[in-house]
């Protein structure tokens, strides 16, 4: 079974390189928003350029997570490919299992440019315990996104899915502090944040990476936020296999 | 003879629509088995059920000895994706490579690709291909695993006689080695030139299930059309309507019709003879049942 998942982990991160629009768009926006928000304003403060930092690939995991896999299992879902792999001798685990790893890939591509730029043009630091830290902070904070992506990929068609995922991501992000200051948001953000899972993720890779402890609330709703997604996102896969294949 | 594939008594219901109603069938090893019958007949469930893509509401479907739905049953088959689906961003080796790494006893690379004539394109990415060589890639794919039976939905539809017939010498070559093959059509020249045996399915049921001579004669009806004043008694004849003035005829044989028709003396005027469309053909054996029962 296990060589069935890196086989289709294989091909699908394949496919995602032969037409990489998905790659340079999850790469893209958080290093031009590192460029454009962390280095002019906080790039000469370390704690403030690690914390910006850390915001930044937070940013870039949202991105692939929820943007990547809600529009990406959408548009499968529409193809007939997506049948026809139901008729090989696998089951449907190998071909779920390779989309959340090729999401997980694409998300450790999209940190690298954002943590170089750190490195070279902020003044912001990390031992090399606090990076490996800081990237299992990063998979752990994925997981909520990734299971509002899938809850959004199996539930709707392509389109929808393409509008919903966005309409969910800005406000997630926003809400969540990821644009502004982190460490002194305004008050309504600072208000709403702590129940958004976007702080909760961003606060474990403060914790990770710098002295700033994590809040309870904000890492007790991320818990939340991951085990009703996932729940969600399981009844969304249950109620799409029931339509299509019974 | 060993049976590969059956259904018992089996029925398939999409809300409010009977798309299978009582189906049995086997397909027993060896054979080329043409399903035949017109679109929305029933004959792409009836393969759905038999590949594990659907689950029967009524009855059962046995594969290989097992449960369709089992993976490891699905080990022994092949089936065709359609050709609109092929990921475009792979290579036409890639794809042949990722299909037959989900089997235990893969066909070599090389020998797929030479049987079907794509060994030029092995390093091509299927965006790139033409309508043809997409279809011959997608039709490969089924006998990737040495499938001991293999389905094929609509082969051939739309391509042109030349790319036809490379892919039929395909599915030969893999019958005469000993491999099943249930293949669906709504062509009866397509069933002709590969089947042994001809299911018929219209709305749901088995219409008919015989040799493809026997089939041939009942769903290979021409449609004479004819203006007359008054149509005279003519023998042959499977089914008559009348439309706006104009009589349309269905009969086996045009031919004698026609000599019937002449010799009958009736004065008529634009005379036209068609191929029946498989529709009026099984209207036609439809229409025979009603009338038999």
């Amino acid at each position: 079974m296990s060589s069935l998942v890196l086989l289709h982990t294989r091909y699908q991160f394949l496919e995602h390189l032969r037409v990489p629009i998905a790659i340079v768009a999850s790469v893209f926006f958080p290093t031009v928003a590192m460029l454009a928000f962390v280095v002019p304003f906080a790039g000469d403060h370390p704690l403030a350029a690690t914390v910006g930092t850390a915001s930044m690939t937070m940013f870039a995991v949202m991105s692939s997570s929820l943007m990547g896999l809600g529009i990406g299992v959408a548009d499968d879902r529409g193809k007939p490919w997506d049948p026809y792999l139901r008729t090989l001798p696998a089951g449907p685990f190998p071909r779920f299992a390779g989309r959340m790893l090729t999401s997980l890939a694409i998300t450790l591509i999209a940190v690298v440019p954002v943590v170089l730029v750190a490195a070279l043009l902020t003044e912001a630091t990390a031992t090399p315990l606090q990076l490996l830290l800081g990237l299992g902070a990063l998979l752990v904070g994925a997981l909520p996104f990734m299971m509002l992506g899938l809850l959004v990929g199996y539930s709707l068609p392509a389109k929808a899915a393409v509008a919903v995922s966005q309409v969910l991501f800005f406000p997630i992000a926003i809400g969540g502090g990821l644009l502004g200051n982190p460490l002194d948001p305004p008050a309504f953000i600072g208000a709403i944040a702590p129940y958004l899972p976007s702080r909760g993720a961003m606060e474990l890779v403060w914790a990770a990476t710098t002295d700033l402890p994590a809040t309870p609330l904000a890492l007790v709703m991320l818990a939340v936020w991951t085990i009703v997604a996932g729940a969600a996102a399981v009844w969304a896969y249950r109620r799409d296999e029931g339509r299509r294949f019974q | 003879m060993t049976t590969l594939a059956r259904t018992v008594e089996v029925s398939k219901r999409y809300g409010e629509v009977n798309a299978l109603d009582g189906v049995s069938l086997e397909i027993e090893a060896g054979r080329l088995v043409g399903l035949l019958g017109p679109n929305g007949a029933g004959k792409s469930t009836l393969v759905n059920l038999f590949v594990g893509l659907r689950k029967p509401t009524k009855g059962l479907v046995e594969l290989l000895g097992g449960n369709p739905s089992d993976p490891r049953v699905r080990q022994g088959i092949g089936v065709t994706p359609q050709e609109t689906g092929l990921p475009e961003a792979l290579k036409v080796g890639e794809i042949v490579d990722f299909v037959s790494s989900h089997f235990p006893k893969k066909l070599d690379k090389w020998e797929l690709l030479d049987r079907f004539g794509l060994r030029d394109l092995a390093r091509r990415q299927v965006g790139g291909l033409s309508g043809g060589q997409k279809r011959r890639l997608a039709v490969a794919l089924a006998f990737a695993g040495r499938p001991r039976i293999v389905f094929l939905d609509e082969p051939t539809t739309g391509l042109d006689v030349e790319a036809r017939r490379a892919l039929w010498e395909g599915i030969r070559a893999f019958h005469a080695e000993g491999g099943t093959v249930v293949l669906t059509s709504h062509y009866l020249e397509e069933v002709e030139a590969l089947a042994e045996r001809v299911v018929v399915i219209g709305r749901g049921k088995v219409l008919a299930d015989d040799t493809i001579q026997a089939v041939r004669g009942m769903v290979g009806v021409r449609r004479v059309s004819l203006s007359v004043a008054e149509l005279p008694e003519l023998p042959g004849v499977v089914s008559a309507e009348r439309v706006e003035g104009r009589h349309h005829l269905l009969t086996p044989d045009s031919d004698r019709l026609v000599l019937d028709l002449v010799a009958s003396g009736v004065a008529f005027a634009d005379l036209e003879i068609s191929p029946a469309t498989l529709e009026d053909a099984f209207l036609a054996i439809t229409s025979k049942e009603t009338v038999d029962v």
